[in-house]
């Protein structure tokens, strides 16, 4: 009896098995290949964006060392606390001392390229602690938008030259810039701030989120839920499509359109800009909370309606918390977007320069992807790590509010 | 026309048909049956695929009414008022009349929120302690209590497959139902767990009227003591279960039964 | 008649119906050369029938093995259940049919002296005539599941009891006539009473015919 060679082991199969192992190895290459440039590009773009930004949460000081006891300023601690506490302050000359201080110091001309409201960060320490009028304290205090330029070896030759010979003074230097975070806008770099531009933010989100959130989910529950299925359904599930592709400056446009000349004086205002968001984010939360609820499986629909709940408990009590997640996702991406936009806002007039931050939803605002454009946008060299480092300050509240949701989501995930 | 063994003992209807036809947009799919579902029997439904069995049961509970192109003609009583009457209550209706599913479906919520659901949503219990009690008696007349007894925090879709059907069960009996419609509870479960099942059936038997879909005729003969057997939308036959199996009337019937269908 | 969705079990139905054929053969066989054994006084054909009765009894054991495994696989219900059940009955009645032509063989080698002096010996083969057929019907209406045919074998048993009484009124008148041939009288007695037994399992088989075939036993018609 001769051997018969298996059917599975001819020689056309083995070559066929080497070309189907090759081609599988190729795809796993691919894909390899396409996550891991995903991951150079986003790191790339981090590395970037910390390295440029890294200079924006620093500024350049000149050290000042400022005698109270000597300078005689004197003040009732008690009156400290007041509200007229700056302008007591000012009028004592506060201002002059440290002027003089600055020039005994650092010699008149560096004493010039002071930051001009470098005495207010004097006179916000003696508010904290009127016990330092009793004492010598060295501050570090901003130098002139000028001066710092010349600290990075651009701008004028004499700036340049000042700044080297205070460096070697050791009266320079570059110190991390914790007001970065707490000042608003303001036409000097060495003094801008994000802190307004974030507050804005801040609010303007809370608006979107609670103008789409509910009304995105309730569209989405009824669409699913309750609306018969026919014609005009089904046209208004294309408009929503179409909705959601639409460019963002169209929202603005209508924003200007509509709510403006309902409130014409909330111009600039979070209100109005929380809207407009909110009418851009609405789609796509309505259209993700679709295929959330149509996800959830009808025999948990059964086994609601079987033990006797009413429509309206099945859809509360099972459909939307099984459907959390997938909404809550949808929402993420529907916020995440909103937070970076900047051409709806614009048509309403968040544009504006502000320079204090926002009081609550009708005061005028501006939002940080506007204030990034607004620093781009200027001249003065001083702007550049400023606009980087509000860039990460984005990114940074794109993350937290990211992983706010994520936290929820993770929450509200059940197995079914 | 119904083929209606006349050895049958007189009972009292806890639910009854009269010519119940069902259409799904224009195709009929239920002809004109009538049948009287008493308390003390379990009746079984039985059929070949498509033959509308499962349709008819789920009238009982209007759970048709879920189908936007279902509609049902006819009467069907509980205690003898129509449940299709304009003044019917769906939900209460549901709480009378309850189901278990062909796949057991536990909401992915624990033991406990499983069974405590339906009594919270109807108001059957004031206070912790009624709750308490109305989960461990439907446990325990579900065969499960033992089982579950420490972990009712546990998630409901971690037991295993029998004991989730079980806790459907359990489920369906914490509203304090009168009937319990069955469909084809046991065709997703391994025999032990059906064995589980069907004797819990039989416990059943008497307190709640029981109608049992079901494929299997082994199951209908085994579970039931009424049978009716539908056929394109109608139902053919119907008398003792010990008739059917050994002697039915139609020959429609018996091909089936007999495995000459086909 | 609709066949079985599963060919098996249609297979597993018709090989019991030509066991049960067969057994209904060989047991008409030995009926009859049981009568001509006793009528010609042959004895070596007689120990042939004899020694052929095994056969039955091992066809009887055959059919109770394939009975219970279609039982056990095949799960029948209806009318299925009913003719494997009476399958079963059947084959014990028939196993004991052959017992009976056996003990006419084993009476007809005991009987001495010239038989022919005997005139029941001209009834007996026109008895057991009736007797075989009755056999021969029952099997064919169990075959066909025919109720009507089973309730005419019944009705045959009238003439093969007539049979029986006339013979053994002439057979007790000869006893009285001729003391001598009592022993062989009595023999033949017996096989007569064995005759008339297979004419009464025989109608057994028919009332099992009609269950099977109906669901009912035929209705009650004199006891």
């Amino acid at each position: 009896m001769t051997e018969r060679i298996a059917t599975t082991r001819t020689p056309a199969f083995e070559a066929r098995l080497k070309k189907r192992y090759a081609a599988e190895r190729r795809f796993k290459a691919i894909g390899l290949t396409a996550i891991l440039f995903s991951i150079a590009v986003l790191v790339f773009l981090l590395a970037t964006m910390t390295f440029n930004g890294i200079g924006g949460f620093q500024r350049v000081e000149l050290r000042v060392p400022v005698d109270f006891a000597e300078a005689g300023i004197a003040v009732d601690p008690a009156a400290m606390q007041q509200p007229g506490a700056l302008a007591t302050l000012e009028a004592q000359g506060l201002r002059d001392v440290v002027q003089f201080y600055a020039q005994q110091e650092l010699g008149e001309d560096a004493a010039e390229e002071l930051g001009a409201q470098a005495w207010r960060d004097v006179a916000a320490a003696v508010i904290a602690d009127p016990a330092i009028l009793r004492s010598d304290v060295t501050f570090s205090l901003p130098a002139s938008a000028d001066l710092a330029s010349g600290y990075e070896s651009e701008g004028s030759q004499e700036m340049q030259a000042l700044a080297t010979r205070l460096a070697e003074q050791g009266q320079i230097e570059k110190n991390f810039d914790g007001g970065f975070l707490t000042r608003s806008d303001a036409t000097n770099p060495q003094q801008v701030g994000i802190w307004g531009a974030l507050k804005g933010s801040m609010l303007t989100m809370i608006v979107t989120l609670l103008l789409a959130f509910p009304i995105g989910v309730l569209a989405a529950l009824y669409l699913e839920e309750y609306a018969p299925k026919n014609k005009w359904t089904d046209f208004i599930e294309l408009s929503i499509n179409n909705l959601a592709a639409v460019p963002s400056i169209i929202f603005g446009l209508l924003g200007l359109a509509v709510f403006l000349a309902v409130f014409p004086n909330l111009r600039s205002a979070p209100l109005i800009g929380g809207m407009t968001l909110a009418l851009m984010t609405m789609p796509v939360i309505v259209i993700s909370g679709r295929n959330a609820i149509k996800a959830v499986p009808p025999s948990i629909r059964d086994g609601a309606l079987a033990v006797g709940a009413s429509p309206v408990q099945v859809v509360f009590h099972h459909v939307l918390p099984l459907a959390l997640p997938g909404i809550l996702t949808g929402t993420i991406i529907g916020m995440a977007r909103a937070l970076g936009e900047t051409a709806p806002l614009l048509m309403i007039g968040m544009r504006a320069f502000v320079a204090t931050p926002p009081d609550d939803f009708t005061s005028p605002a501006t939002v940080l992807p506007m204030q990034i454009f607004l620093w781009s946008d200027e001249i003065d060299r001083g702007f550049v790590e400023r606009t980087s480092a509000a860039i990460i300050v984005l990114l940074l509240f794109l993350l937290v509010m990211n992983g706010l949701a994520i936290y929820l989501r993770n929450k509200f995930e059940k197995t079914w | 026309m119904t083929v209606v063994h006349d050895n049958l003992e007189k009972t009292e209807a806890k639910m009854s048909a009269k010519d119940v036809s069902v259409f799904y947009g224009d195709k009929k799919a239920i002809d004109e049956v009538s049948i009287d579902i008493p308390t003390e029997y379990v009746t079984a439904f039985i059929g070949p695929s498509g033959c509308g069995k499962s349709t008819f049961l789920r009238t009982l509970n209007r759970m048709n009414d879920t189908i936007p192109s279902a509609r049902v003609e006819g009467e069907i009583a509980l205690d003898g008022q129509d449940i299709y009457r304009s003044g019917m209550d769906v939900v209460q209706l549901r709480a009378r009349v309850g189901m278990v599913f062909q796949k057991p479906n536990p909401f992915p919520k624990s033991i406990y929120e499983n069974i405590a659901y339906g009594p919270k949503i109807h108001g059957l219990a004031e206070g912790k302690d009624e709750l308490d009690a109305i989960v461990e008696k439907s446990l325990k007349r579900a065969g499960l209590w033992e089982e579950v007894k420490d972990r009712l925090q546990d998630s409901g879709t971690a037991l295993s497959g029998g004991q989730q059907q079980r806790l459907c069960i359990a489920r369906a009996i914490a509203v304090d139902p009168e009937v319990i419609l069955m469909d084809e509870p046991c065709s997703a479960l391994d025999p032990i767990a059906t064995a589980k099942i069907e004797e819990l059936i039989a416990e059943l038997n008497g307190r709640y009227a029981i109608v049992i879909v079901t494929h299997s005729m082994q199951q209908a003969a085994r579970v039931s003591q009424r049978t009716a057997f539908f056929h394109l939308g109608k139902m053919v036959e119907y008398g003792r279960t010990s008739d059917i199996f050994t002697n039915p009337h139609e020959k429609r019937t018996q091909d089936y039964i007999t495995g000459r269908y086909g | 008649m609709h066949e079985h969705t599963v060919k098996a079990f249609d297979e597993d139905i018709t090989r019991l119906r030509g066991l049960i054929a067969e057994m209904g053969g060989l047991s008409e066989a030995a009926i009859a050369r049981s009568l001509e054994a006793l009528v010609k006084g042959d004895d070596e054909l007689a120990d042939k029938v004899i020694k052929a009765d095994k056969k039955i009894d091992a066809l009887e054991s055959e059919i109770d093995k394939l009975s219970v495994r279609i039982i056990a696989l095949r799960a029948p219900m209806a009318d299925d259940l009913r003719e494997v059940i009476a399958a079963l009955k059947i084959a014990g009645v028939v196993e004991r049919i052959g017992d009976y032509s056996k003990n006419i063989a084993k009476a007809s080698k005991e009987i001495g002296g010239n038989r022919k002096q005997f005139e029941p010996l001209t009834l007996l083969p026109a008895m057991a005539e009736v007797a075989a057929e009755m056999v021969h019907d029952v099997l064919t209406a169990y075959a066909a599941r025919d109720a009507e045919l089973a309730r005419e074998v019944i009705a045959t048993d009238e003439k093969v009891d007539a049979f029986y009484n006339s013979i053994f009124r002439n057979l007790v008148s000869h006893m009285v006539e001729n003391p001598s041939t009592i022993s062989s009288a009595a023999q033949m007695l017996f096989i007569a009473r064995n005759l008339e037994r297979i004419g009464d399992h025989a109608t057994n088989v028919a009332e099992m015919v009609h269950f099977a075939a109906t669901g009912n036993y035929p209705p009650d018609e004199d006891g």
